[in-house]
């Protein structure tokens, strides 16, 4: 196998048009038909989230008592809950919520996170010793518990429970950013760099973020599932978003009390949860298989 | 074409390696024959299809990717090609076994190396008992120049010439009639390759068995090397004794090898590189592969692959001017 | 070994006093007064401020930390506010239920993932290779709450099969440790696979098949326990999940656990319980990663040398 490799590899530096790195990562995405399954369920999610106006057949906050815990018909697509509100439409709005949830949460905590690496890898000495003692104390909590406490603490809401799940995974970038810093930092490019002069700063963006940004990345996408996930287990035990807002773990949440009779009202909303988490998951997959052609199989 | 008989013969292989970027031409028509008791040089350069040519003897490539398309590996009269896997798997480690590259990876990390020889040698001794095994290990080891009590250690407590003896000692622990030896010294220190080389030349001797040696090192080929194949790009493209390769290198290529090895003999030495690189084996050029970096092409060879020629005894080449 | 095990038990007690303080803080700022959702609307100020009194609700917040430390330290973890209970007592009582689950959990989860990986690895884009893989994503994507719903709706409701919620019997672990080990399951699948992938294709793979190893054997002795070590940390970090997946799916089957425990306490403030709780699940979470951590050494040799 090796011996293959190298023959591509080298057959590749011979061909004259040399594709940029992005370019070459793209291309080995696109090839990749799970990667391009989970890039298609994304889109359908975005769209679904975006023009939640117009597809949306109700008002996903409308009730009609006379038609509650219809099961799915023409008319209503996953059947009504138990307020008769229009499930389909409610989870076309909870898109919405997943979407962000799952987007700021992780793009807060990669900031933060990354910070803090950098600064505990880049320093090292006490500082490095004070950042890494915390995040042992943030990962000794399972993740689900520091969550609902705070969210305890804050209060329920979009905004807490974006803050809640932020701080949770904020230590698993700090160990990512910290580890490829460490291994980077005695590169002898950043060497170079320094005796040219640059600056700390300048080196931490311009030379050590561009190489450890691949499992960054990586850990990213997988992350906003599991933020997505987060958010509707939350919800689900009602410390998260409340009803009436049409988020799909409090959605489920309410189901469960119809669960014998009206099923539906806890399939669908899990389904949707399960949508979301698979794309993003896959798509997650697809872009490590890319970013890492080594550890593709 | 030897007054000894031949204990491999290679018809024809041809092995290539399917993959999603096209088709590599790993091995293509190679013929190679192996004296009894005798030792092979096979030289070239890296991707040349060394490794795939032995490792298609003893049938263990990577597969997929890998497919043998035609022809015979012919071992003690008999092709391997042809056997089944439990009849391979007898000969592997038994009548044939070899020494990897890397003697660093080679091992298992969480094995102790005692257990490790003694793995072949109950394979293929289904009626010793554990403890004479381990004996006959231990055996091995201080054969190879390491001291028994180390048996129960692990690999990573071992230097690399001392896991590359280990790995020796492994491959001679069932007394094998064909010892493989790919580029066995590459990844040591030069002091400790001498070291090595002698070890394998000694033990060689003491079991007459009989060697391939794969390498890029022209010196190794001179020390050990009764008979030389030139390898390049997947074909054979000159064999010979090592009297005929060494004193009158036919094949521009060989020329070439040679004119890269200082010579200390002389005051001023220009080492002559060949131009280019190594042919993308995916997309070979047509006629005769060395052509596009030949001095001497001609139109000629940009069409015809030229056939081998036996130029005097026992000394092939493939070109189409000599 | 022992040393290494001294030290890192040594270094738990720093974490664990850092998850006491983030929880007690946490706590300390959850806003609602405990007493008021105790007493009830027809109580007294004076009846109140007693009951404050009692609970040591009064006091700074230095105050209140310090007397929680003084009390840990003598193994006291306050009062239950609801039922009046040495918090330790309910621990008692309710940790051995949930650690049976995670334990469970754990078992059924490595059964099938490792099982699931090793083959799926072999046999790599095979059809059993494609459906696994996919069935490990649909698990790993799974909300467990909602596979626990679907579950009890099939396997309690509709077939009554299995009971669907409590704790009386192993037949009652069912469903929750299905609940709980199957994205876990995935995830060991998954991280076995790419595990034994990588191992198959070391140099030390094709020694072995050099010397004429049979493939299983091959499989079983020499890339297992090389492929394991990831897996094992995998399975580490899965327990902290199992315990925290616990949360959700001991409310959902009414498991009397740590989880269920932790959950009804928040929602009633009664903060001495979620205190310990929490403190318990991080302290058996750290207790589990020592143990992978020791693990590995007794599977790679190359880290037993280092722990010295």
């Amino acid at each position: 196998m090796e011996k293959t490799k190298d023959l591509t590899s080298s057959s590749e530096a011979g061909s004259i048009k040399k594709r940029s790195q992005v370019k070459e990562v793209w291309r080995r995405f696109c090839r990749n038909k799970q990667a391009m399954v989970g890039m298609c369920m994304l889109l359908l999610l975005i769209f679904a989230a975006i023009f939640a106006d117009i597809i949306a057949p109700y008002d996903p906050v409308e009730q009609d008592i006379i038609n509650r815990l219809k099961p799915p018909s023409s008319a209503h697509w996953f059947g009504t809950d138990e307020l008769g509100r229009d499930i389909f439409s409610r989870i076309l709005y909870g898109s919405r919520i997943s979407l962000t949830v799952g987007l700021i949460a992780v793009g807060l905590s990669s900031i933060v996170g990354c910070a803090l690496g950098a600064i505990a890898g880049y320093y090292g000495g006490v500082l490095d010793n004070i950042i890494m003692r915390c995040t042992d104390v943030l990962m000794a909590i399972p993740s689900i518990l520091l969550n609902i406490s705070i969210v305890a603490a804050l209060g329920t809401g979009l905004q807490n429970v974006m803050i809640a799940i932020g701080i949770s995974s904020v230590p698993a970038y700090c160990r990512i950013m910290r580890a490829s810093l460490l291994s980077l930092k005695e590169q002898e490019f950043v060497d170079a760099s320094r005796a040219a002069g640059a600056s700390d700063v300048h080196i931490i963006i311009h030379h050590i973020l561009p190489n450890s940004l691949a499992p960054l990345i990586v850990q990213a996408t997988l992350k906003i599932g599991g933020a997505i996930l987060s958010c509707a287990s939350m919800s689900f035990i009602g410390l998260g978003i409340v009803p009436p807002t049409p988020e799909w773990g409090a959605m489920l949440s309410t189901g469960r009390d119809f669960l014998r009779d009206a099923p539906h009202l806890t399939a669908f909303p899990g389904m949707a949860i399960m949508f979301a988490v698979f794309a993003m998951n896959l798509m997650g997959d697809g872009l490590r298989d890319a970013l890492d052609p080594k550890l593709k199989n | 074409m030897n007054e000894h008989t031949n204990l491999l013969e290679i018809k024809d292989l041809t092995v290539h390696y399917v993959t999603v970027d096209g088709t590599v031409h790993a091995v293509e028509n190679l013929n190679l024959t192996l004296p009894e008791g005798k030792t092979l040089g096979l030289v070239g350069e890296t991707g040349a299809g060394k490794t795939t040519t032995v490792k298609a003897i003893m049938q263990i490539l990577p597969d997929p990717p890998a497919k043998i398309l035609t022809g015979e590996v012919i071992f003690c009269g008999e092709d391997l090609l042809k056997k089944n896997k439990k009849s391979m798997r007898k000969i592997r480690g038994k009548q044939i076994s070899m020494i990897f590259q890397d003697p660093m990876t080679s091992l298992n990390p969480v094995i102790t190396v005692g257990e490790q020889i003694m793995e072949v040698i109950r394979l293929h001794d289904k009626k010793i008992s554990k403890k004479d095994a381990y004996t006959k290990a231990c055996e091995m080891l201080e054969l190879v120049g390491i001291k028994a009590d180390r048996a129960g250690d692990y690999p990573h407590q071992f230097s690399g010439g001392m896991k590359q003896r280990v790995i020796i000692a492994m491959a001679l622990a069932c007394n094998p009639r064909l010892l493989i030896a790919d580029e066995p010294t590459t990844a040591l220190d030069v002091t400790i390759q001498a070291q090595v080389l002698e070890l394998m030349r000694k033990l060689k001797a003491k079991y007459q068995t009989s060697m391939i040696m794969i390498t890029h090192d022209l010196g190794i080929v001179a020390e050990i090397c009764d008979y030389v194949a030139v390898m390049y790009a997947g074909e054979i493209v000159e064999y010979g004794n090592r009297e005929q390769l060494f004193h009158r290198p036919s094949h521009p290529y060989t020329k070439g090898l040679f004119a890269c090895i200082p010579n200390l003999m002389e005051e001023e030495t220009t080492l002559i590189p060949i131009e280019g690189m190594t042919p993308d084996p995916t997309n070979l050029p047509t006629g005769c592969r060395f052509h596009p970096r030949c001095p001497y092409a001609t139109e000629e060879c940009s069409k015809t692959n030229p056939a081998s020629k036996e130029i005097e005894n026992g000394h092939h080449v493939k070109c189409l001017h000599i | 070994m022992l040393k290494y095990i001294g030290r890192r038990l040594l270094m738990m007690i720093p974490v664990m006093l850092g998850v006491i303080l983030i929880v007690f803080t946490l706590m300390y700022i959850t806003p609602g007064d405990p007493v008021d959702t105790l007493l009830g609307d027809d109580a007294t100020p004076e009846m109140a401020e007693q009951l404050r009194e009692e609970l040591g609700l009064n006091g700074t917040y230095i105050e209140r930390l310090g007397k929680y430390l003084v009390n840990l330290a003598h193994g006291d973890l306050g009062i239950c506010y609801s039922t009046k209970q040495p918090v330790m007592d309910r621990i008692i009582q309710t940790f051995p239920n949930s650690l049976k689950l995670a334990g469970c959990s754990v078992l059924l989860s490595v059964a099938i993932g490792l099982t699931l990986g090793i083959v799926s690895a072999v046999k790599q884009y095979s059809l059993f290779d494609n459906i696994a893989m996919t069935l490990a994503m649909i698990g790993n994507a799974m909300p467990n709450f909602w596979q626990g719903l679907l579950l009890m709706l099939l396997f309690a409701l509709h077939w009554k099969i299995l009971p669907a919620s409590g704790f009386d019997g192993w037949t009652y672990m069912i469903l929750p440790a299905i609940t709980i080990g199957t994205s876990s399951a995935a995830a060991v699948a998954r991280m076995t696979r790419s595990s034994m992938l990588e191992v198959i294709r070391q140099d030390y793979i094709t020694t072995a098949e050099a010397k004429g190893q049979t493939e299983l054997k091959i499989i079983i002795f020499h890339a297992l326990k090389n492929a394991l070590i990831p897996v094992i940390t995998t399975i580490g970090i899965q327990f902290g999940h199992l315990l925290g997946g616990a949360v959700l799916t001991e409310s959902i089957f009414a498991v009397p656990g740590v989880g269920k425990m932790m959950v009804d306490a928040i929602k009633a403030r009664n903060y001495p319980v979620v205190q310990g709780g929490v403190l318990m699940v991080a302290l058996t979470f750290s207790l589990v990663n020592l143990a992978v951590d020791i693990l590995y050494a007794f599977v790679d040799p190359r880290i037993r040398s280092q722990y010295k």
